[in-house]
């Protein structure tokens, strides 16, 4: 209970640093940033903007401002000659697209990479593995967007087998859905899958040579069932551990990649926010992304401790 | 005082030598590092000197670019505009303003190169000077560090250094000159905690052997011992993860091309011509895939130089 107390007392000083570097982002830009996000406007209405940003308040008024606006769903507008559009609706549309794309991803990464792991783990220094390890290698020096284009070029141009473009809902069309997905989501695992496998192989074969092992070989207990019964299971940690790590780079990743195949997600919002200069906009998306990404290693954190018995008791 | 000792059985992972206590099963021999696999893993090989070569070729070619006999790497060419490699008197052929590609890749490894060692470099002072702070003074400066580490690695990488670049130069008449100080300011922020954290863990483990405590006895100041007793045998630690910085940083640039805060056009870097060509990758994938080729293979050998460090000095992954 007390640790779980300090992790939230944690987690809340965290929160609270993220938001205040995103919230003052504004008040930061060199310049005028009213200039930057209506610089089309005449010098009354900037006045006007100025006054309603509340951009001339001390800093710590700003920040109660923004945390309020934030927490009751107020993340700012648009501004374009035509007038302000609320960021939130774009939001609404784009964050489940994100979600689909890492989730879709992270399926694609573990139903690739827990099987190879155990396999090259059995099979140590076999000729497969030492295949599978120096293509894991190659797969890690190749960044996400450099294989997104290759795929995008070899898969969807030369080839014609996959669109390159464009969204649809898995509520809609779900095969057409996934189809448009596979690109994105294979260019975004493919790192990952690397990454997994190797971590996975290493540590089981350090499981492999623990005492239950060879206690449970003994029993006349499959050696498959072994592999994947005793074996995996402490290794499980492992993967969550990977998991938690990686979390920062899907993210990144995924922001990216959507850009990439023109996915109408967070990363796109984010791009198309930088283009504009949409600083309001933009201070909002990367506080949602911030705090998506600190609630996501505090709640891998916390399964972490309770599937882990020796970190659930040792704290207590 | 054997500051710099560095024997092999001081400093072999008490894993290791778990293992070795353990009765043999098949996969035995795949685990237990003979000597001689040992040795291997140290020695360079071909691959390593291959790696090696190709970064000296591409620090030559970043250095000595202005000597070059290359076209200017903005210069429009109309006639190979789009080319494929090949082309008569340009080798890479051109990208999608005739600009020669070979003479771009060229002149963007100085902006790609200076920004990878140029951000590590900060993180290393920065985030190595905290952590060797925080590992040996321990208390409230390890609280103070470590907080500072920890908040800094709460915000996804590349995200942080979207913001820092989009704070400090973004907007219309950024100087090419500002953008990549600015990126170079970003990206160190970024690697502080990761190079920050491993200096302090391996300062915790380094800093209770008896050699500092022999300094302490002889009366050297803290300062002294943390730079003289200390810090060289943390360094190769530092080092492995800073070559695989270096690489991490370089891709990180790319991304940042990608979502338009790269290196400000038309100055180029690898990362900058990968976005810029992504316009014409249906009819010249080649802009892609030079500087995408070139890329790999830098990553690739930092990595596997990274990993050849390691296994050198045994830096112990658990330090991670």
């Amino acid at each position: 209970m007390r640790m779980i107390l300090r992790r939230v007392s944690h987690l809340l000083v965290v929160l609270f640093f993220v938001t205040l570097f995103a919230a003052l982002m504004t008040s930061l830009l060199p310049g005028d940033p009213v200039d930057a996000i209506a610089g089309f406007a005449s010098p009354e209405q900037k006045e006007a903007l100025r006054d309603q940003l509340g951009l001339d308040d001390p800093l710590y008024v700003q920040y109660g401002r923004w945390m309020g606006d934030f927490l009751t769903g107020d993340l700012g507008g648009y501004y374009s000659v035509t007038g302000e559009r609320p960021v939130i609706d774009r939001v609404r549309d784009a964050l489940p697209v994100s979600i689909q794309l890492m989730v879709e991803a992270q399926i694609l990464t573990l139903l690739i990479a827990v099987p190879l792991g155990v396999i090259t783990a059995y099979r140590a220094t076999s000729r497969f593995d030492r295949a599978t390890n120096t293509t894991a290698f190659g797969l890690l020096a190749l960044p996400n967007f450099a294989l997104a284009l290759i795929l995008a070029y070899y898969v969807g141009v030369q080839l014609e087998w996959l669109p390159v473009s464009g969204y649809v809902a898995p509520s809609e069309d779900l095969l057409e859905h996934l189809r448009r997905m596979a690109l994105p989501v294979i260019a975004l695992a493919a790192g990952q899958i690397a990454a997994y496998m190797r971590l996975l192989r290493s540590d089981m074969i350090a499981t492999l040579q623990e005492d239950f092992i060879t206690m449970a070989k003994s029993k006349g207990i499959s050696p498959s069932r072994v592999l994947w019964r005793h074996a995996l299971r402490p290794s499980s940690l492992t993967v969550l551990t990977v998991a938690g790590l990686n979390v920062g780079v899907l993210i990144s990743g995924a922001v990216v990649i959507e850009v990439i195949f023109s996915l109408p997600g967070m990363g796109t919002l984010l791009a198309e926010a930088v283009f504009s200069r949409q600083y309001i906009a933009l201070q909002s998306l990367i506080a949602i992304i911030a705090v998506a990404f600190v609630l996501i290693n505090f709640l891998v954190d916390l399964l972490y401790s309770v599937l882990d018995p020796r970190i659930r008791n040792a704290r207590t | 005082m054997p500051a710099r000792e560095r024997s092999a059985t001081a400093m072999q992972a008490p894993e290791l030598i778990q293992t070795q206590t353990l009765e043999p099963v098949d996969l035995e021999s795949a685990v237990e590092p003979t000597p001689e696999m040992q040795a291997r893993a140290r020695r360079l090989g071909i691959a390593g000197k291959l790696a090696i070569a190709w970064l000296v070729l591409i620090v030559a070619a970043a250095v000595l670019a202005p000597v070059l006999p290359l076209d200017d790497p903005n210069e429009n060419f109309a006639q190979i505009a789009g080319q494929g490699p090949g082309t008569d008197g340009h080798i890479l052929g051109g990208d999608g303003l005739g600009r020669d590609m070979l003479s771009r890749v060229v002149w963007g490894s100085r902006a790609s190169l200076l920004i990878g060692v140029g951000a590590i470099v900060v993180g290393l002072v920065v985030g190595g000077l905290f952590g060797l702070m925080a590992g040996y003074r321990r208390g409230r400066t390890e609280t103070v560090f470590s907080g500072l580490f920890d908040v800094l690695l709460s915000y996804p990488q590349l995200i942080l250094a979207l913001t820092l670049v989009t704070v400090l130069a973004s907007g219309e008449g950024i100087s090419s000159t500002r953008r990549t100080i600015v990126l170079i300011f970003a990206l160190g922020v970024v690697s502080i905690p990761v190079l920050g954290r491993i200096t302090r863990a391996n300062t915790l483990a380094w800093s209770e052997r008896e050699f500092v405590l022999a300094a302490k006895a002889m009366g050297a100041r803290n300062r002294s011992i943390m730079f003289r007793e200390v810090l060289p045998n943390v360094l190769p630690a530092m080092f492995s993860i800073a070559l695989l910085g270096v690489a991490v940083v370089i891709v990180a640039e790319g991304a940042l091309s990608v979502l338009g805060v790269g290196v400000q056009l038309p100055t180029p870097s690898w990362g900058n011509i990968i976005a810029e060509g992504r316009a014409d990758l249906r009819d010249s994938p080649h802009i892609v895939l030079v500087p995408t080729v070139v890329i790999f293979l830098t990553v690739l050998a930092l990595n596997f130089l990274g990993d050849v460090v390691r296994a050198r000095f045994d830096v112990r992954e658990s330090a991670l």
